[in-house]
This record gives C-alpha cells, structure tokens and sequence, in this order.
C-alpha cells in the first residue's frame, strides 16, 4: 500500500493524497483483496475502465509468474524428505498467521478501530454478541460462512440502527 | 476428476463467490477457500491447503490472488490458474466500476458503515472458527515440535509484530534441521 501511494501520488501524481486515502477507505468496504481493488480504483479515477482492467492486469501478472513458479516447483518435490520437513515447519507457522490476522480482526471489531481498554464502555458489545453467536452458529450448525457473514452484516445494521449508533 | 467445461464453469463460479463475498482481503479468505475447495468439494487435501497457503504468503502480491493461482494450477494446470484468476479479479473491478460511479455518497453513508460493522464481527467469527479446527488438528497429533511452532509463531506475529516473511523463514530453517536431524538418527539407528 505504501508503495502504491509512493508511485501513484508523489512519482506520477496522478491523484492528490486525499483522493488515495479515499481510496483506501473504499477498497477495505468493498469485497476483494484490498491490494487490488485499490489499483483497480486508481485505474478507473485516471482513464475510467480501461485504466480499471490495465492497472488490474499490472497488479495480477507479476504474482502469477512467481507464484506459478513456486507451484511448479512444490508440485514437482514436494514428496522429498527435506521440502517435507520445510512444509512440517511451515505448515503450524501458517496456522499461527491465520490465527495473529483473526485476533487482530477480533480487536478491530470490539473496539471498534480504538485502543483495547478494559473499561466495558468502550466494548462493541453489539459486535461481542454477534461474534459469539456466529462462531456458534458455524461450529454448532457447520452453517455457510457467507451467509453468516452476511446476517451478521443485516443484523448489524437494525441491531445499531435501534441502539441508535450513528458510526 | 473430470475437466470438462462443468468442472471450469464450477471452479470459476466457486472463486468469483468468494471474491465476491470477502471483506477485508488478506487471510480473511482463505478460511472460506478451505471450507469450499476441502471441506465442501473434497478438491484438495488439508494439509495441501496449508502448503498451498504458506506458499501464497511467501509470493509478493495480494494472498488472496496467490492462494486462488495455486488452487485453480493444482485442480487444472495453467487454464485452471487463469480460471481462478480471472473469478477473483473480475468481482473487484466489477464492483468497484459501479461504486466509483457514487463513491462519495458510499463512503459517507451511514448504512454502509453499520452493515460492514456488523459483518466484521461475522469475518471474526469465521477465522476463529477455522484457526480452532485447524489448531485442534495440531494439537491432535500430539507432537511437540509442530505446537511449539504454532505458540512461538503466534507470540512473534500477534505481541512482537515480527516480519510474516522472517516468521516462515525460520520456521522452514527449523523444519528442515528436525528432518535432517530425524533421518540422522535414523540411520545411525538401522
């Protein structure tokens, strides 16, 4: 992202700060890997669909070729002994990431973008409850995560619109 | 399995939901490529998904377009990682078009910012969900190596904050030196 802002504002300034940042924000609501989205929003703010699908593709192709290299390369030796042993190393490591990147989403959404307190005022209480309640409604009832995703997003909305929350 | 066009149409459909439906990039995917591609389809192993996810992170570029390049070239070669390709790229630029067409009166309502609210609390959900089964399975097998990786890559990443990319690296060192340490003895042993 940084590297983003570096290329497109101060090399080529072909957006100001604020219009990036505006970016930024747009690309973490909307779905799909924020990297992407980002540079297709750049794309379209400078030539409109064109400069969508041209920055999209400028994105994309770097990591297939070397992702597609790493590919060929696991495929072909991955019943070696030694890249078994590298992947039994990598594989809870892996595990542990997902885990680092799920409690810092929780954190986010508890207190809502704010430092973690322990007072119970700043808690999202709101969002604790529709936390516990998903989790339990994926590993109780092995329910779609879209879907649950999706209702946490319905009942979010009426949930804070009651508690009259305004942001 | 066979790889006719339903098997591309399903493999393209099944990417493009899940790009579709994903808020917040980054590992937020993955957990829903695990439950299509193993739990669902029984495409792809358990433990191929973790390689295939610490390759993905490993690779520069967003690890959601990583880990669906690996998935579509592991179920059908190249054509396979450019139907997976394009299933997660076109939902962005379709979306995006259409939001940059308002994007002021998006960005500034208040709807949008409650719904996408609530639905982290859902992302949440959804990741916790799969680290605990996916923990559970380490911690099942009930060696010690594997779960004190586990712990110390946690400590490192969650508290330290330290490099994703250093974080694997040593993690394959040490797994490299337990094999060779392993077959060492093993021979010694026969």
């Amino acid at each position: 992202m940084p590297l983003i802002q570096h290329q497109v504002v101060e090399l080529h300034s072909w957006l100001t700060m604020q219009e990036f940042v505006d970016i930024i924000t747009i690309s973490q609501m909307t779905p799909g890997p924020i990297a992407i989205n980002s540079a297709t929003f750049v794309g379209i703010q400078i030539a409109g669909l064109p400069g969508a699908i041209v920055a999209t593709l400028g994105c994309v192709f770097p990591s297939c070729v070397i992702v597609l290299t790493l590919a060929l390369i696991y495929f072909r030796y991955r019943n070696l002994s030694v890249v078994q042993g590298v992947l039994g190393g990598l594989r809870p490591a892996v595990v542990a990431m997902i885990a680092s990147a799920g409690l810092s989403i929780i954190i986010t959404s508890f207190w809502n973008g704010a430092a973690i307190s322990l007072s119970p005022e700043s808690l999202d209480w709101i969002a604790v409850v529709l936390f516990v309640a998903a989790l339990f409604a994926l590993r109780k009832w092995k329910l779609n995560p879209i879907y649950v995703m999706l209702s946490c997003g319905g009942i979010g909305l009426i949930v804070y619109l009651l508690a009259g929350k305004t942001a | 399995m066979k790889k006719d066009f339903a098997f591309y149409r399903k493999l393209f459909a099944s990417t493009f939901y899940l790009s579709a439906f994903t808020f917040g990039g980054g590992y937020v995917i993955i957990p829903l490529m695990r439950k299509k591609f193993v739990e669902q389809f029984h495409w792809i192993e358990e433990e191929e998904m973790l390689d295939l996810t610490a390759i993905a992170q490993s690779a520069p570029g967003a690890i959601a377009v990583n880990a669906s390049i690996l998935i579509g070239y592991r179920l059908a070669g190249i054509v396979g990682a450019l139907v997976t390709v394009a299933g997660t790229v076109l939902p962005p630029l379709i979306i995006l078009s259409l939001v940059s067409l308002a994007y002021t009166a998006f960005q500034s309502s208040l709807i949008v910012k409650l719904v996408l609210r609530g639905m982290q609390a859902g992302v949440a959900a959804i990741i916790a969900d799969v680290t605990i089964t996916m923990g559970l399975d380490i911690l099942k097998r009930k060696k010690i190596l594997p779960v004190l990786i586990m712990l110390g890559s946690f400590i490192a990443a969650a508290v330290f904050k330290v490099n994703v990319i250093m974080i694997i690296l040593v993690c394959a060192v040490i797994g490299l030196l337990a094999t060779l340490h392993d077959e060492r003895n093993g021979k010694a042993g026969a």
